[in-house]
């Protein structure tokens, strides 16, 4: 076997640590190496023609290259490689950027390293196998897994390009939090006009299947060939038969049993209910837990009025199974709420702001209710305890974000632009109120946004204090708000009739458990991972899963709408063609070694490795062997490590060749 | 049950009336003290300010003195003791130079652990039923706010004692006396400690607006654990009339004062008379609301 080793200098990287000439020079006398030389940009045209060059000159059978990470070029090389004439396969990385000059800087013992790394590929390359890349066929449909904003852009995006698309929603309607919003920034435009028109269209449209009230139970399958099974939580009323009249709601005697999730617990629903006049779709759920026929089964008045017969209490959860070949999440967020948590919570709770004792201290989303048409009151500003208007409400900003020790460290983003909204909105309805805000810094960077926070203070009269709030306390129904105002470099007190905290923006509460779901990396606040912070914004780590708004970090609606197309454009992309190629690192099975066990299958992650019955010439099973379903396998061995007997191997990185390369050593 | 005790330089003069009702108090529950033998200053006001080691090494001093008098726990009745103590062991644990400097300064080596108590950890740690068992009065006719100050609770990842904002756990020990506390706003607010003595201004303005705040809560007393609190909210109520004209006197008791009247002590038994503002619990008018 001829091999050529091909040493590069990274220009300084690998070069001002390590002495690659002599590295270069070191494998020229190791057995099997017919040529051994060093450039100073082995990835570059130059560098790749001289790989071609010396394997055709040369005839070689194999290559080693030391450079950086198989991570960065080792796509580079095969290709390389191929254009020469060898199998991809047969070529090996030794990396000497991350693995050696970055983390050294004694030239000598990193050059050693170095030899011995190269040496290292050298006795694996000798042993590889050519291989042939797999090919697997691409479901083209996608799953969007949350119905906010951003989950309706991507599904109208992925289906109006002419592809099926399955949206699957936790709670009765879509619309998410912007549903919830009064106005919108910068431009204080309404957010359910612009959109139920979203909403709607989402309903109407062909090739969308929307399943609400649901929830994904389970993920099996790799890129462009998911299983998803869903679970249909029971709405009690049958789907097809309602109209969405409504008579059961009016007629439910159960009025005020429940808070109102959607009004963020200002108000009561009855057990059956639609969340919100606009709701797609309109279809209303009965909440068993507070509903008078599962509590002592009598009542059934729904059942009465309903002119379908669509009220079912025996509907129980159903699962459907869905096949996709790309997962869109689109979670979203939640709101930090500042009451007691418990002891052992990395995150404390506010008892300077009463632990959420006080009713007119609320946070954003409540404030938008206040102030939304169709809220509680109407839009009329009235604070919870008492139905007053209030004349003097204090904003409090960075509630739980930019705040370590009782909250959370990072910035939620939004709070600052929709601060000046909410003090704005106040003050364009209450001309007489008064309109305080504390901020740490103003960050309102976007189109028109600083110009949106400055319109606040010119023209509205909104008075901005920098500083944080100590303390509020009750005092006659009157709050005072205790804080500093470190420009003036005093403390000052406000004795306001309602505060506002715009507080941090947070994972949902079950975002960790739904990455597990679907195998995607989160971190350690639950906000989904992508793939790499600058190149790779839009995908998760995960192959076929793309992410999608503020699941991902807090977002503003516009950032979640751009991240929500360009999520549609990557399952686009993946459409594209019409097969898949994967790495043909699969893992295989010696059939006359395997004894059966199956140790394997207990512990493969994907489900990979079924049961296989060799027969003999007349037919008869004689012995039972694992075998494994490479279109599944994502070459992880585990089970290469489990196999008492030694029998399943990993394609590309068996025994033989992992044991030569630590005997190298 | 026998505990080590650090009295502090203000239990032996402005707080001579805490110290007396804590040793009586204490006897009756059935426990003693052990006093920490040529004890010294625990570092606070001044020398925490002025002198990071000299602070830490006044405070660890009187800690290795229990430690050789063999005290495996010690109560440290002022709260700006306690949180001295408690600070600096934090840091002569969590920084091993500052440990050797300290060591050097004393000529001694820092050993075991001695868990410092505060007043209200000393009653959990004696045994909150003795106090029911040993009740005599009910002291019905008192609604009380219960005022932690800004050292007791605080800070809250150090002394790992009760919520730093919104405590109970002296209220707590108040029920126990039949006592009614009420909730109110400035439990844990600044009465504006050691600048009694430099801006007195500063002091009478926020020691008013804790002992008003008590007041328009509904409560007829309020209850300290700190000397240094003790003096602003009880002595400066003088000064506080001379500021303030419509000012009304406002008793404010130690909570071993309020335990002893409970445990059936009198008043001068306890050192009450000693007070600036008068308290007679037999003289008060009887409250219906809390019977």
């Amino acid at each position: 076997m001829k091999i050529g080793v091909f040493i590069c200098h990274c220009g300084e990287n690998i070069g001002r640590t390590v002495d690659c000439p002599r590295v270069a020079k070191a494998c020229e006398w190791l057995p099997g190496v017919e040529v051994s030389l060093d450039y100073k940009y082995m990835c570059s045209d130059p560098g790749q023609n001289m790989i071609k060059d010396e394997i055709k000159k040369k005839k070689l059978d194999a290559i080693v290259v030391g450079s950086c990470s198989p991570h960065m070029h080792e796509k580079t090389f095969r290709k390389a490689a191929v254009d020469a004439g060898i199998n991809p396969f047969l070529v090996e990385i030794a990396n000497l950027r991350e693995h050696c000059s970055w983390v050294h800087d004694d030239i000598d013992s990193a050059t050693d390293k170095a030899i011995d790394l190269v040496r290292m590929a050298i006795e694996k390359v000798k042993r590889n196998q050519p291989l042939t890349t797999i090919e697997v066929p691409v479901t083209k449909r996608t799953l969007v897994i949350g119905g906010g904003i951003a989950g309706i852009q991507a599904a109208l995006d992925v289906a109006n390009a002419g592809y099926e698309v399955v949206l699957v929603e936790k709670e009765p309607s879509i619309g998410g939090h912007m549903s919830q919003l009064s106005e919108t920034f910068p431009t204080l435009d309404c957010s359910q006009c612009i959109l139920t028109p979203r909403m709607v269209e989402v309903y109407q449209h062909p090739r969308i299947k929307l399943m609400t009230y649901s929830e994904v139970e389970k993920v099996e399958g790799f890129i462009g060939n998911f299983n998803v099974t869903i679970r249909k939580k029971a709405r009690h009323i049958d789907e097809d038969k309602c109209t969405g009249c409504g008579l059961c709601i009016t007629k439910c005697p159960t009025k005020k049993k429940a808070f109102n999730s959607f009004e963020e617990n200002l108000a009561y629903r009855p057990a059956v209910y639609v969340p919100f006049p606009q709701a797609v779709p309109n279809i209303p759920v009965i909440d068993e837990t507070v509903c008078m026929y599962y509590k002592n089964g009598k009542c059934g008045m729904c059942v009465k009025v309903c002119g379908r017969e669509a009220i079912n209490f025996d509907q129980k959860d159903t699962m459907v199974t869905e096949e996709v070949g790309a997962i869109i999440v689109a979670t979203g967020y939640k709101l930090y709420k500042i009451d007691k948590k418990p002891d052992d919570s990395p995150i404390k709770g506010y008892g300077e702001y009463g632990y959420g004792k006080y009713k007119d201290v609320v946070d954003g989303l409540q404030f938008e209710r206040i102030a939304s048409a169709s809220g509680p009151t109407s839009g009329e500003f009235k604070r919870p305890s008492d139905g007053k208007e209030p004349k003097k409400i204090v904003f409090i900003q960075c509630v739980g974000s930019r705040d370590e020790s009782k909250g959370f460290s990072y910035c939620s983003k939004i709070c600052c632009m929709y601060t000046a909204k909410h003090a704005m909105l106040y003050k364009h309805k209450v001309h007489d109120g008064e309109a305080y805000v504390f901020y740490m810094d103003i960050r309102s960077g976007g189109k028109m946004y600083d110009e949106f926070v400055r319109r606040a203070i010119e023209e509205d009269g909104v008075k901005y204090i920098r500083g944080r709030v100590s303390k509020i306390s009750e005092k006659d129904g009157k709050y005072i708000v205790k804080g500093e105002d470190t420009i003036a470099g005093m403390p000052v007190e406000i004795d306001a009739d309602m505060v506002v905290l715009a507080t941090a923006m947070i994972a949902q509460q079950d975002a960790s458990e739904l990455a597990q779901t679907i195998g995607i990396p989160y971190d350690k606040y639950g906000f989904y991972n992508e793939a790499h912070p600058k190149l790779r914004p839009i995908e998760s780590t995960t192959g076929g899963v793309f992410l999608a708004g503020a699941c991902q970090s807090p977002k503003d609606i516009p950032e979640s709408v751009a991240m929500a197309s360009a999520a549609a454009a990557k399952a686009l992309v993946l459409f594209g063609s019409d097969k898949l190629e994967r790495e043909p690192v699969v893992a295989y099975v010696n059939e006359s070694l395997c004894a059966g066990c199956f140790y394997c299958k207990k512990v493969c992650p994907y489900g990979a490795v079924e049961v296989k019955e060799l027969k003999d010439r007349n037919g008869v099973v004689y012995k039972e062997v694992a075998y494994v379903n490479t279109g599944l396998c994502q070459g992880c061995g585990t089970c290469t490590a489990t196999c008492p007997s030694k029998s399943v191997e990993l394609a590309g990185f068996n025994n033989e060749e992992i044991f030569a390369q630590i005997a190298a050593l | 049950m026998k505990l080590g005790y650090f009295p502090g330089c203000s239990q032996t003069g402005t707080a001579k009336e805490y110290d007396i009702s804590l040793r009586k108090v204490v006897e009756k529950l059935g426990a003693s003290f052990d006093e920490i033998q040529d004890w010294t200053c625990c570092g606070a006001t001044s020398a925490h300010v002025t002198n990071h080691l000299l602070a830490n090494s006044l405070s660890m001093r009187n800690i290795a003195l229990a430690e050789q008098q063999g005290l495996d726990d010690i109560v440290a009745p002022c709260a700006a003791c306690y949180n001295r103590l408690v600070l600096s062991q934090h840091e002569i644990q969590t920084q091993p130079e500052l440990k050797r400097e300290v060591e050097l300064v004393l000529d001694k080596k820092l050993g075991k652990e001695i868990k410092v108590m505060n007043l209200i950890e000393l009653f959990i740690k004696i045994g909150l039923d003795k106090i029911s068992e040993n009740k005599k009065t009910e002291l019905k006719n008192l609604k009380v706010a219960c005022y932690y100050g800004c050292l007791l609770v605080r800070p809250a990842a150090i002394t790992h004692f009760d919520d730093a904002e919104q405590p109970t756990s002296m209220e707590s020990i108040v029920e126990l006396t039949g006592a009614k506390p009420v909730d109110w706003n400035y439990k844990v607010e600044c009465c504006g400690a050691a600048h009694t003595l430099a801006r007195r201004d500063i002091v009478l303005d926020l020691s008013k607006k804790i002992l008003d705040d008590a007041k328009e809560h509904g409560a007829n007393v309020m209850v300290v654990a700190c000397p240094m609190c003790h003096s602003n909210l009880d002595m400066r109520q003088r000064a506080m009339k001379r500021e303030y004209p419509d000012h009304k006197d406002f008793p404010v008791l130690y909570l071993t004062e309020l335990l002893g009247l409970a445990l059936g002590m009198d008043e001068k038994e306890l050192g009450i008379n000693k007070h600036t503002v008068e308290f007679k619990y037999n003289e008060l008018p009887a409250d219906k609301a809390a019977v």
